[in-house]
């Protein structure tokens, strides 16, 4: 397991995100599972690369943060510029609308089920 | 899998191609609480771990050039994961308390289920604060208590020094015990249920 933040000094940062330090896609939650929709290509960005890989089955954000070492907003620019060109797709959580709401009883249900069986 | 990405992802085993719904509980509490035991209790994975930075303008002035400040906080935290059934996976996420790493919550830990809050008798004040915020933040939540051995205190004690209300559950724990950690996980969704039904019940 690698130590996240080994050297993400803010150049190193900047160079993988190509200097943008917004995604303009709240879209991507920490639980978003990603899907690959495409094998990475030769001269691909490595990141990119290695997200298409990751991502062959489906994989949550914060996971896909964790194997990269890379945090959790610059992997959700990577994810931005993957999404934009067609190459993942995002399965997002099912959850309340809103945060001041409560999850939704049959939800709950299933994860209760679920806890039980462990 | 190709070794390329097992390179990346160690022995992980992959999610169900089906998986397309993961949901979020945290387990807040003071450092040496027992967040990250908990988390490896109920895991099907090792614990793994990742971080979160941002940048805010500070409030002052920097002297020394008259532009504002800025400062980068990094928060890091572990998690795990648990395939609940073909497309349901809870993802749980251990979280520390402190004061400096709230303005980071909504961002993280927004869509959140719900939280355990971990305590130990022994330093009960260090998760005041977090009872706080998740009050502030309408995040509903139980308190269980890790037992490190220790003088016994009753539940009663420990509400009173926690002021909490009856409606919210308090239960023993051993984080380091599988069956005590999925019965930590149950009590809260019990509570999300309680909670969840009646509050659609009144508005029907
Ligand atoms: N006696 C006892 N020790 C525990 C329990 N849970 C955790 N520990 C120990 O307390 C220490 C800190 O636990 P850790 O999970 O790393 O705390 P964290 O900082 O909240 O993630 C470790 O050495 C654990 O083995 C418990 O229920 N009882
Ligand atoms: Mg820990």
């Amino acid at each position: 397991m690698k130590r996240p933040g080994r050297d993400d000094d803010p150049d190193r940062l900047y160079t993988v995100t190509g200097g943008r330090s917004r995604s303009g896609t709240d879209a991507f939650d920490l639980v978003t599972l990603v899907v690959s929709e495409s094998e990475p290509t030769p001269g691909m960005q490595s990141e990119h690369a290695s997200i298409l890989r990751i991502c062959r089955s489906p994989t949550a954000v914060v996971e896909i943060a964790s194997d990269l070492g890379l945090p959790v907003s610059i992997v959700r620019i990577l994810l931005g510029d993957l999404h934009a060109a067609g190459r993942i797709t995002a399965r997002h959580p099912r959850t309340a609308a809103s945060a001041d709401q409560l999850p939704d009883p049959e939800i709950l249900k299933q994860v209760l089920v679920g806890l039980r069986n462990l | 899998m190709d070794s390329a990405t097992s390179d990346l992802t160690g022995t992980r085993p992959p999610l169900r191609s089906t998986a397309d719904n993961g949901l979020k509980i945290v387990i807040v509490g003071g450092f040496g609480v027992g967040k990250t035991t908990m988390v490896r209790s109920v895991s099907d994975i090792r614990p793994l771990n990742t971080e979160e930075t941002m940048t805010r303008a500070g409030e002052g002035v920097d002297n020394a050039d008259d532009v504002p400040s800025k400062t980068t906080t990094t928060i890091a935290f572990d998690f795990g994961r648990i395939s609940l059934n073909d497309r349901t996976v809870l993802y749980l996420f251990g979280a520390p308390g402190q004061e400096r790493f709230w303005f980071l919550w909504d961002r993280l830990f927004t869509g959140t289920l719900g939280a355990v809050v971990l305590v130990d008798t022994r330093r009960l004040v260090d998760s005041w604060y977090a009872i706080d915020r998740l009050e502030q933040h309408g995040m509903p939540f139980i308190v269980a208590r890790n037992d490190f051995g220790g003088p016994h205190y009753s539940a009663e004690d420990v509400r009173e020094a926690l002021d909490l209300p009856d409606d919210i559950p308090l239960i023993e724990c051993d984080a380091r015990s599988r069956e005590s950690s999925k019965e930590v996980l149950i009590t809260l969704v019990n509570h999300l249920y309680t909670l969840s039904s009646s509050a659609r019940e009144s508005t029907t």
